[in-house]
């Protein structure tokens, strides 16, 4: 092993190098999954449990108190919300993985973009898993389940390298000031509104719509939502948007991320 | 046996840029860089550091704190980058045992001994064969499943020493760890350093025990300020150490214990 001055690896060196970890890897994302299950008597049927409470009382609210006139709401919710949470836990939970192994960073030499890789796994594993309790809701409620679903992974796949790009980029800057995560937190909770969630698009006023159209997060679930609550093929304008906001994010992110990451010893 | 050695220091340099008061947050660097009040001081860890280390040496660093020794192992380890020159390694290596590390508190005594082996890439299976002879080594055998948290800072000393030195690597890089656990693990850890020595294992061992270092180490290594002051047989070294560091002349210039 070379440790020289200002030699730094490709971006192809790194990929390899996550490769050559992925013991690790391995390790991270089944950390990830029990320690999250370990304290609760449901374990791991919590994550299903979990969308299906909240779509109860979501579905509760905006169909009797709001009255949002759309068919099968708890559906039309679901379809993004999955998406959603995958988005919100997954970048804060790179951050704060970022930091608590930091002591680790610091004792033995590990490719630093391994901590958001993991996270991102362990996210899309629970993505899958929170599946079963939509589709058992979809046909309980009677909406169709149509074979546009096979889709599904193609849609999540996309809104995870989205995901992982904006992963690197928040976790590396969390990692150099405190006060990252919590200002995170606060925009999270305004792009969350900013979204056609539980919300119809169609109430936006229409002068108000170029602003939710510049929000990646509403083509990258669309390719979703199409699939799970249209029962059709996203549109292939979605697709190619969403696909394009990835790369995006995956350029930025990894630029950001390889900027600051000489400099994380000084911080962690 | 190669010719190479397994450790080799050239002219390295490790150059902190450090800010001149911490800024925690993201608002108040930007107020910072606004109003042009940042400005940063250069800290040199290590300065122009050459020295090689044989494979099968157990080389000792000794120096007053703020030396640069930890670096030094950092640099070895390959988790730092030095500013200037260059260090090659050759041969896996271990991860650098310390007080604090990086195990993690939620996780029981098992776990963290299949986590600790995963960043060395070994696998669950290897692991598990392994496992019994850390567990062993370790005496935590009764606690093995009980998290780390529960633990006290000896017992996850040994827990770390343990695992890093049952998965066989080429290097170790201990850092001031044979003065914790009670007496009877730190001859287990003496007789463990003595056969990495006959199984060929290079070791970097940071201590300001200097009898230990005198009786582990054939040869030594003295950082002041970051510079190599001498390197050579460990009496020698720890001689010149003990008549340089507490000479008048000398004694000026250090700050802090």
């Amino acid at each position: 092993m070379r440790n020289a001055a200002g030699l730094r690896p490709s971006v192809l060196e790194e990929a390899r190098d996550v490769a050559a970890f992925s013991h690790l890897l391995a390790n991270l994302v089944r950390r990830d999954l029990t320690v999250r299950y370990k304290r609760s008597v449901l374990g791991f049927f919590w994550t299903m449990l979990n969308p299906l409470l909240l779509m109860i009382i979501l579905s509760v609210v905006f169909s009797t108190v709001f009255r949002f006139a759309v068919k099968h709401f708890e559906v039309y919710f679901l379809s993004a919300y999955l998406g959603w949470t995958f988005f919100a836990q997954t970048t804060t939970g790179a951050m704060s993985s970022l930091a608590w192994n930091g002591a680790l960073m610091k004792r033995v030499r590990v490719p630093k973009v391994i901590f958001a890789f993991s996270t991102v796994l362990s996210g899309l594993a629970n993505l899958g898993l929170s599946c079963v309790p939509l589709f058992a809701i979809m046909f309980i409620v009677g909406a169709p389940l149509t074979p546009a679903l096979l889709f599904l992974p193609v849609s999540f796949l996309i809104l995870a390298v989205f995901v992982f790009g904006v992963s690197l980029g928040m976790s590396a800057a969390a990692v150099y000031f405190d006060d990252v995560a919590q200002m995170y937190g606060v925009a999270l909770m305004g792009l969350m509104y900013l979204t056609p969630i539980f919300y119809p698009i169609e109430i936006i006023p229409q002068k108000y719509l170029w602003l939710i159209r510049l929000n990646p997060l509403v083509y990258l679930f669309e390719l979703a939502r199409a699939p799970i609550y249209k029962g059709c093929m996203p549109s292939l304008h979605d697709v190619v948007i969403s696909a394009a906001c990835a790369v995006v994010a995956m350029v930025v992110g990894t630029t950001v991320f390889r900027r600051l990451a000489p400099g994380f010893y000084r911080h962690l | 046996m190669t010719t190479s050695p397994a450790i080799e220091f050239c002219n390295v340099t490790m150059r902190y840029r450090l800010p001149d008061r911490r800024i925690p947050t993201l608002k108040e660097w930007a107020i910072q860089r606004l109003t042009a009040k940042l400005r940063y001081n250069d800290f040199l860890a290590l300065q122009d550091v050459t020295f090689t280390a044989d494979g099968g040496e157990t080389l000792g660093i000794i120096g007053a704190n703020g030396a640069g020794k930890s670096t030094l192992l950092r640099v070895a380890a390959g988790i730092l980058a030095p500013s200037a020159g260059e260090a090659v390694v050759r041969g896996r290596v271990a991860p650098i045992i310390e007080l604090g590390t990086g195990f993690d508190p939620e996780l029981s005594g098992r776990e963290n001994i299949f986590f600790n082996g995963a960043l060395l890439g070994r696998s669950r299976a290897e692991m598990r064969r392994r496992f019994d002879e850390i567990v062993e080594f370790s005496a935590l055998a009764n606690f093995i499943d009980m998290p780390l948290r529960t633990y006290s800072t000896g017992m996850v000393a040994r827990l770390a020493f343990s695992v890093a030195t049952t998965v066989d690597a080429d290097i170790y890089l201990l850092d001031e760890v044979l003065s914790v656990g009670d007496e009877s693990f730190g001859m287990r850890c003496q007789e463990r350093i003595e056969r990495f020595r006959r199984d060929g294992g290079t070791i970097l061992l940071v201590s300001h025990n200097l009898p230990t270092v005198e009786r582990l180490c054939r040869q030594a290594l003295w950082l002041h300020e970051g510079r190599v002051m001498a390197r050579g047989p460990a009496p020698e070294v720890v001689g010149q150490y003990h008549a340089g560091a507490f000479s008048p002349s000398f004694a000026g210039r250090f700050e802090g214990g």
